[in-house]
Formats: C-alpha cells, sequence, structure tokens
C-alpha cells in the first residue's frame, strides 16, 4: 500500500482553495439547457455522498481533455475539482494526500451506450425491459423507468471500469426507442438517486436491420431500410405539427429533440445509412449527437467532422450481423485522423468493465498504421469525448477546476491490460477502493448469496 | 503513398505462395515457450523441416541456416495460440443464417452432428484469427436441438484447403441451464437424457458390427483418429423406445469408451459436482468442463477428480442463477488448487481477444484478495493447456523439439492489450496476413476521391 495520510490544521483549508483555484473554471454555459431538461416529472435525488478533501500528488494525470502532465497533482474539494497541475500545486496542509508514484490519475470513465439496469444480469425474461418493441416508433418510453438499480454489473463497473457515469439507452428494435437515461454510477435505492443532476435527456433511434427485421417480420411496416427512413420522417413531420394543447407524451419528446433539449444517439453501421441520417436531420431541424456502433464511421470520417457528429464504437467487435461486416481496427484512428470525435462505448455489461483496454487497441490499431495518438488523447475517448456527446461535459469528463470530482486513480497506466482502478471517487466520495474490501458496493440481489463481496 | 501499399499487399500476397515448410532461425527476441515458464530474453527460436528444433537462449542455439535468419530484436516469439472452444470455419455472418453452421435447430441429428467436413479454410473469421496470432483451434457447433452439440474438431488455421488435423476430436453436451432447456425444461430431463444416450450408445456397441482395433479395444486409428462410429451396421433390430437416432447412438460410442473426451457445459457449483459424478458412475468417461464459472467453489474436487476445465476467463456477473458466484478470480483459484485450466475462447467477443484475457488474469495479481495467474501460466491458459486438452499436447502450443513449427512473432508483449502479429508460422510455412479487414483498412488510409472513386483502390 503506497498511500499516506497527512492531517494538519483544517482552518487554512479555506484559503488554500481560493488559491488553488486559479487555473481555469470549467464552462458554464449549458446550464439553462440543463434546467430546461430537468423539468421532469422523475427528477434526480441524488446528492454527493461526503468526501474528504482530497490530493493525488505524484501521479501521471491524463485530464481528459487531451493533457499529461507527469509528476502531477489534483486536488478535490467539496465535491469539485479545485486544482491541477505540476507538483508544486499547492495543496492544503490537513487533507488526505495520496502518493500516486508510479500511479495514473484520469477523470472517471463514461460510458456512452449501456444496458445496465434495463438488460441487468441476472438475464432473465422477467428483467428484459430494454425494447418496447410493439411498435417501431415508441419515443414515449423513458429508459429510467426500466432501469433497475441493483443490476449488480453497476458494481463491476465501478470497480473493474472506472466508470462514474452512463447512459443507459432503450434498445434497438425500434426506429425511435425513447428517452435514454443518464446516471452517476452511484448505489441507490432508487433510479432518481442515481440521475445525473442537469443531464438533458438523450433520445434512442437505430437505423437499419433491426427495426426493419422486428417489424418486418410481423408483416407491418418497416420492412426494408426505405421504410425505415419513410417512418421516420412522417412521425417527425406529425411532431413538427404538434401545438402542445393536449399533452401527448411521445410528441413531448420529439418536441424536445427538436428545440435541441434532447441529444439523439442514434445506432447506425453503415456509412451510406448515416450520411443519410444527417440529412434528414436537417430537413427535419434537429441534430445527430453521436452515432453508435458506427462500425462504418471511418468511411465517412470527413462528413462526421463537418456536421460535428461523434462516432460511439467498439475496438473491435465485427460480423456478427450483416451491418457490420465492414468494421475495422482502425475505426477509430481513422476518425481522428480526419478530426472526427471519437467515443468508445461498450454495448456490454463485460465491456464496460474494461473501456480503457478497448481504447488502447484501437490506439495500437492506428500506431501500425502511422497515425499516433497520444495516451491523453486516447483517454479523451472515454472520458471528455463521450461527456460532450451527452451534454453533460460542462459538469465531468475532465479534471478541470470547477468540475465535479469525477477522479480514477489507477495502479498503472490505464491503457495497459496489467492496470486496474484502485480508488474511484463520485463527485469526490471515494466509492471504490481495492485497498479496502469492504469499499466496494454489492447490490441487494447478491447478499447472502455465494461469492457476496468477493472482489469479482 | 497509396501506390506503395498496392504493391505491398501484393508482396504478400506472393508471399503465400510456396507451401514448402522452411527452416528458420529468429534470434535475439523475448522468447515464452508456452509451457507456463516465465518469457526469456535475448533467445533464439530455430524450426526445421516443420518442427522446432530449438527455443532458448541464443547461446545455446543450433548453427544457423543464415539465409533465413530474422533479428528478434524488440519482437517477441511464442508459440501460436491455441483457441478452444471455438466456431471458426462454421459462418460468416452471425445474423446471416444462411451463411451460418453453428445451429442446426431443425436437424432431426444431435450427437452425430459433425462439423469437420464443413468447415470453410477460406472463411474471413479463419484469416482474420490467423492474423491475430491464432494457429490452431478446437472447432464445435452450439447444442440446439439436443443436450448434445455434435462432435468438434480440431483445426490449424493455415493458408490451405486442409483445415481439419482432427476430425470427431470430442463431443459437447450441456448439462446446465441450458441443458435444462434444450432438454424439456428440466435439469432433471437432461440428467435422464444423458444416461440415456450412453446407456443406448452401449447396446448398440454390444449388437453393432463396430470393430475396435489394438489390444485395448479401443477404436483409433492410425493417426489418433477416432473411427467414425456413425457408420457402424447394427445385427438386430433397436427396441422401439430408443430416443436417439440410430446415427446419434452410434456416434456416442466413442465417449461411453471413453475413446472421445467428453465437454460438458456446466457453471453452478451444484452441477459441476453432478457432472464429476458421472465420472463415479461411468468411469470411462474422459471428461472436460466447459463455463465453469463456479468452478472455485469446488476446485479442490475438480483438481482430485483430474478433469481439466475450459474456463470463462472474466466473467464476473451473475448472467444467470447458475453463475451467482463468478468472479475474475475464478481460473486462478481453480489453478493454484491444481486444475488444468485453459481460457474458453467462446466466453468472449472473439478468439482473438485471448490474450487480452490472459492479460487481464495477470493484473489480477496485482490486486488484493484476487487470485490471479503469472505470466508464464497465463500464456500457457491460451497456448499448451488448450492443446493439451486437445490432444496435442507437446506437438502444439508449445515451443520445445519436435513440436510442430507454430510460431508467432508478435510486435510486443502478446498478452498486452494493442500487441500483434507481425509474422504467423504454421508447420514452418510463413503465412499470409491478408483479410477482408486489413484490405479495408488499406482502402481508406486516406479519404482521397479526387481522381477516382474509392472503388478502384484495390
Amino acid at each position: 500500500m503506497n498511500t499516506k495520510l497527512k492531517t494538519i490544521a483544517a482552518g487554512t483549508l479555506a484559503i488554500a482553495l481560493a488559491a488553488c483555484s486559479t487555473n481555469g473554471t470549467a464552462e458554464t454555459e449549458s446550464a439553462s439547457r440543463s434546467q430546461a431538461t430537468t423539468d421532469t416529472p422523475f427528477p434526480s435525488t441524488y446528492e454527493p455522498y461526503p468526501g474528504a478533501p482530497t490530493a493525488l500528488v505524484g501521479a501521471t494525470i491524463y485530464d481528459g481533455v487531451g493533457g499529461r502532465i507527469d509528476n502531477g497533482t489534483v486536488f478535490f474539494s467539496g465535491g469539485k475539482i479545485v486544482s491541477i497541475g505540476g507538483p508544486d500545486t499547492p495543496v492544503p496542509a490537513d487533507i488526505a494526500v495520496f502518493d500516486g508514484t508510479g500511479k495514473f490519475v484520469t477523470p472517471g470513465i463514461i460510458d456512452i451506450h449501456s444496458h445496465l439496469g434495463d438488460y441487468p444480469t441476472p438475464s432473465v425474461d422477467a428483467h428484459s425491459d430494454g425494447n418496447e418493441a410493439t411498435s417501431p416508433t415508441t419515443p414515449e418510453v423513458w429508459a429510467e423507468h426500466s432501469v433497475w438499480p441493483q443490476d449488480p454489473g453497476f458494481a463491476r463497473a465501478l470497480a473493474n471500469g472506472g466508470v462514474t457515469s452512463l447512459q443507459v439507452l432503450p434498445g434497438s428494435a425500434n426506429l425511435m426507442g425513447g428517452r435514454s437515461a443518464t446516471l452517476k454510477n452511484v448505489p441507490s435505492r432508487t433510479v432518481q438517486g442515481m440521475k445525473f443532476p442537469g443531464a438533458p435527456y438523450g433520445f434512442k433511434m437505430a437505423c437499419g436491420e433491426n427495426p426493419k427485421r422486428v417489424y418486418g417480420n410481423r408483416g407491418r411496416m418497416p420492412s426494408t431500410r426505405m421504410g425505415n427512413f419513410a417512418v421516420n420522417r412522417q412521425t417527425w413531420l406529425d411532431a413538427k405539427a404538434y401545438d402542445g394543447k393536449k399533452r401527448d407524451l411521445a410528441k413531448e419528446t420529439l418536441k424536445g429533440v427538436l428545440d435541441g433539449e434532447i441529444l439523439v444517439h442514434n445506432h447506425c453501421y453503415r456509412a451510406d445509412e448515416m450520411a443519410l441520417v444527417m440529412d434528414m436531420a436537417k430537413e427535419m431541424g434537429y441534430k445527430v449527437s453521436a452515432f453508435h456502433h458506427a462500425v462504418e464511421a471511418y468511411k465517412i470520417g470527413d462528413l462526421l467532422r463537418e456536421n460535428d457528429v461523434c462516432s460511439a464504437i467498439w475496438a473491435d467487435w465485427y460480423g456478427f450481423k450483416m451491418e457490420a461486416y465492414d468494421g475495422i481496427l482502425e475505426n477509430a484512428a481513422y476518425l481522428q485522423r480526419e478530426d472526427a470525435c471519437v467515443v468508445i462505448h461498450s454495448d456490454d455489461a463485460n465491456g464496460i468493465q474494461r473501456l480503457n483496454q478497448e481504447a488502447a487497441k484501437a490506439q495500437a490499431a492506428g500506431a501500425r498504421v502511422g497515425i499516433d495518438i497520444s495516451d491523453a488523447q486516447v483517454i479523451r475517448w472515454i472520458t471528455l469525448n463521450p461527456a460532450k456527446a451527452m451534454g453533460i461535459d460542462a459538469m465531468t469528463g475532465s479534471l478541470e477546476p470547477g468540475k465535479m470530482a469525477d477522479v480514477v486513480l489507477w495502479n498503472g497506466n490505464p491503457l495497459s491490460v496489467y492496470s486496474r482502478p484502485e480508488k474511484v471517487w463520485v463527485d469526490g466520495a471515494l466509492l471504490f477502493d481495492a485497498m479496502d474490501r469492504k469499499r466496494r458496493p454489492v447490490s441487494d440481489f447478491e447478499l447472502g448469496q455465494p461469492g457476496e463481496g468477493d472482489v469479482k | 503513398m497509396k501506390r506503395a501499399i498496392l504493391l505491398a499487399a501484393s508482396a504478400a500476397f506472393a508471399m503465400a505462395a510456396p507451401v514448402a515448410a522452411q527452416n528458420v532461425d529468429i534470434i535475439n527476441a523475448t522468447v515464452a515457450t508456452g509451457d507456463g515458464s516465465e518469457p526469456i530474453q535475448g533467445a533464439t527460436v530455430s524450426i526445421r523441416n516443420g518442427r522446432v528444433v530449438y527455443a532458448g537462449p541464443d547461446s545455446g542455439a543450433p548453427a544457423r541456416e543464415t539465409s533465413n535468419a530474422i533479428d528478434g530484436n524488440g519482437t517477441w516469439v511464442t508459440p501460436g495460440l491455441f483457441a478452444t472452444v471455438t466456431n471458426l470455419g462454421l459462418w460468416d455472418v452471425g445474423a446471416v443464417s444462411e451463411s451460418n453452421d453453428i445451429r442446426a435447430n431443425g436437424s432431426p441429428f444431435s450427437a452425430a452432428l459433425d462439423v469437420a467436413p464443413v468447415i470453410n479454410p477460406a472463411s474471413q473469421h479463419i484469416l482474420i484469427h490467423r492474423a491475430a496470432g491464432i494457429t490452431r483451434a478446437a472447432v464445435v457447433g452450439s447444442a440446439s436441438g439436443s443436450i448434445f452439440a455434435g462432435q468438434g474438431a480440431i483445426i490449424d488455421l493455415g493458408s490451405d484447403a486442409d483445415a481439419v488435423t482432427t476430425p470427431r476430436a470430442f463431443q459437447v453436451v450441456e448439462l446446465g441451464e441450458g441443458g435444462a432447456r434444450l432438454s424439456g425444461g428440466s435439469r432433471t430431463s437432461a440428467q435422464a437424457l444423458f444416461r440415456n444416450a450412453l446407456l443406448e450408445a452401449g447396446e448398440f456397441e454390444r449388437s453393432g458390427t463396430l470393430r475396435s482395433t489394438g489390444s485395448g479395444g479401443t477404436s483409433r486409428q492410425g493417426d489418433d483418429i477416432g473411427i467414425d462410429s456413425r457408420m457402424a451396421r447394427m445385427s438386430r433390430d433397436r427396441a422401439s423406445d430408443v430416443l436417439l437416432t440410430r446415427f446419434d447412438a452410434a456416434a456416442l460410442i466413442p465417449v461411453a469408451r471413453g475413446e472421445q473426451p467428453l465437454y460438458v457445459m456446466v457453471e453452478r457449483a451444484a452441477d459441476i459436482r453432478s457432472a464429476l459424478a458421472l465420472k463415479k458412475e461411468f468411469p470411462r468417461l474422459d471428461m472436460v468442463l466447459v463455463g465453469a464459472s463456479e468452478g472455485w467453489l469446488v476446485a479442490s474436487d475438480i483438481a482430485a477428480a483430474g478433469v481439466p476445465v475450459i474456463a470463462d476467463g472474466l466473467d464476473d456477473l451473475p448472467q444467470g442463477f447458475d453463475q451467482l458466484a463468478s468472479t475474475q478470480s475464478n481460473i486462478g483459484r481453480m489453478v493454484k488448487a491444481g486444475v488444468k485450466v485453459a481460457i474458453n475462447a467462446a466466453a468472449m467477443e472473439n478468439p482473438r481477444n485471448l490474450n487480452q484475457y490472459a492479460g487481464n488474469l495477470v493484473a489480477l495479481t496485482r490486486m488484493p484478495g484476487a487470485d490471479g495467474l503469472s505470466w508464464g501460466q497465463a500464456f500457457a491458459a491460451i497456448s499448451s493447456v488448450p492443446a493439451e486438452i486437445s490432444g496435442m499436447g507437446g506437438k502444439a502450443g508449445v515451443l520445445a523439439p519436435g513440436a510442430n513449427g507454430d510460431l508467432v512473432v508478435w510486435d510486443g508483449d502478446p498478452l498486452e492489450v494493442g500487441s500483434t502479429p507481425v509474422r504467423v508460422y504454421i508447420d514452418g510455412i510463413e503465412q499470409p496476413l491478408e483479410n477482408h479487414q486489413s484490405r479495408l483498412r488499406d482502402r481508406y488510409r486516406e479519404l482521397d476521391e479526387s481522381t477516382l472513386p474509392e472503388a478502384y483502390d484495390w
């Protein structure tokens, strides 16, 4: 154990805080948008847990923005990042100081595409709550009404993956699958207790094979890709005509998208379809925030950059369906080459525990074709970039003063297979500590079961 | 730039042409032999006539064939990875059913299904996994119409028409939750079906014309390849209440005799105990456990039974009620208890993630309370151990004198994410590493359609 604790008088803390908070402040421009979307019948009740003012010193820091600081210091207090810098960064005297020599610090990892809670484990039919596959367009459903907070997967993502925020999406059976839930990865008795305060809603859409297969097999529209687009466009046109006099849950969501308050996350594999979707969005007056599972994004990195759309991708999944046939390891690197926005996502209760490794695989594939992307930039793929696409980048995703103290201390370079989170803080509260066997969440489901409280 | 890449690609294809085994010396590399030992720096691997003759420190290497000596400085050399259990060569696109031979839901057969004649050596998945350093694999379909999945084959991933090295190498049965579902809704039915199947196979054996060779009543053929027992004839009519087709019953004869390993898919500790108990009831069974997420709870029983395990590497979620105690420490704990464990290639997105999974088990050794594997043990779990379980001990998955000349030259630590093969040899033949993905990689290296569409860049 390399941690050491310094304890000195508390009186100087406030002054020190003021002194340290000069490294710039996080943007707050999206506050108004966030306000608008927190006007919900199911508001977040999440309050950060108490955390001690903490400094991590002597570590290699990847700040999430793309910067790297060797022998760096991160200081957080009151749930917020106070300062970040080199070895001379002032740290108040009487606080917990962890020696990060040989260790690495990153912002909390963010998964933009998860089904934890709406397809929880155990994966029994009674838990299958991710697809309201009874109509090709269900903008009226909200993923938060499906999320089971006792899904043991949340704790695995925290302890093994350093995941502090995630977006739980409806599935992809439908063209319009419903609203997503953006969560802090904190154990809670209720989903409201996990909801990310101030996060905008996302809206799940899906291209391609899934909707046309699910509904085509039932002899109803859509059964083709052209049917997919026709149903989508007519649904948007109907929503544009909505006057709001009689409440309509589906149209309220679509209106929120058209007003820019709800961010579109569009499951879409093929390059040609993504191009069409971006034009459909222009026609109807909305914007796609990110394409998810965009295995062919590398074919249109230029278009994605011009349209300012992120691509949320796996490092190496391919071949499991026709529209995934052209997946290549260089997808992320080729997007980065075009200066398009890259996000590495999981869509998987196991993969979410290793987003850092997936990012490293994509980085190495780039290096082999002469595209060198720095470690610090690669960390951005799983921190600030997903935060941006989820509309929470003003609050988390990087270690900038004023932002939430969502922080991971790794026992080695997170881009190595041999490294694991040693400590994870959410809003400055220590919620996982590999050095303290009790400092890990155990869901209700696991109590009294074989393996309760195991390292997992 | 594109022209240069094009030429390089053509050269790679041209190099694939010679099929004769080469004599190869790779010197000054970091060598991991796959036998569980730690890597050796400054080491040489030598291949003569398609077989390994030396793997060890440079100083002890035999006289070099200098024309083929390769300076391995900065690289790692290992035996080719051995992937078990996989479905390589059985499918093109998962969700395109006509391209997919993994499941045979509508078939009247189960145990009699034999993948050997249908494995496609030109499958992109074989090409892609060869480029990922996997040189040999166990291949079988999934159980779908019955608890028996059928007979699996051992293949090499070489660039030739002859993929199958051992047909009918093992049989697979599901006896856990999956078996319960397939057999009518309860584990009790799976257990009854299994016993009945062995009984019917035994009756078939006694009254059939299946001939055994050798003194021990075995049915081995010259090259350790089991005979196709399905073709046995029967001298009298079978009882009218048999459940298995004649073909299925005959296919299980080598299992009943212990001549063909039986891979038993189970996860729950109680199911593992029940599986091990079958060995008491049917002492000849040559059993291998597959999955075994709760194996750590019964590790000493598995070790005492001498049953090897092909275990899911990183499962740590209660995926079902049969995996409540799953943990990434499962393999480390079983190995500590003396169980022979390979990492299951079926329990990951693609078998090419095997080395990543092995690396994760090494990472666990640094986590308080967790159990992992040393680097050497972890590498063995994806090379020599699966080879031994697959009946290729000493021949594959290991760099030792006499072993097949299967080796991989990596650009870094092969267990580290991002490390990749730069050369792959199978039976001493250097293999092409091109495939659909590498061709897309080359085409889209730049987005330049100023003179012609991308479609002309090939």
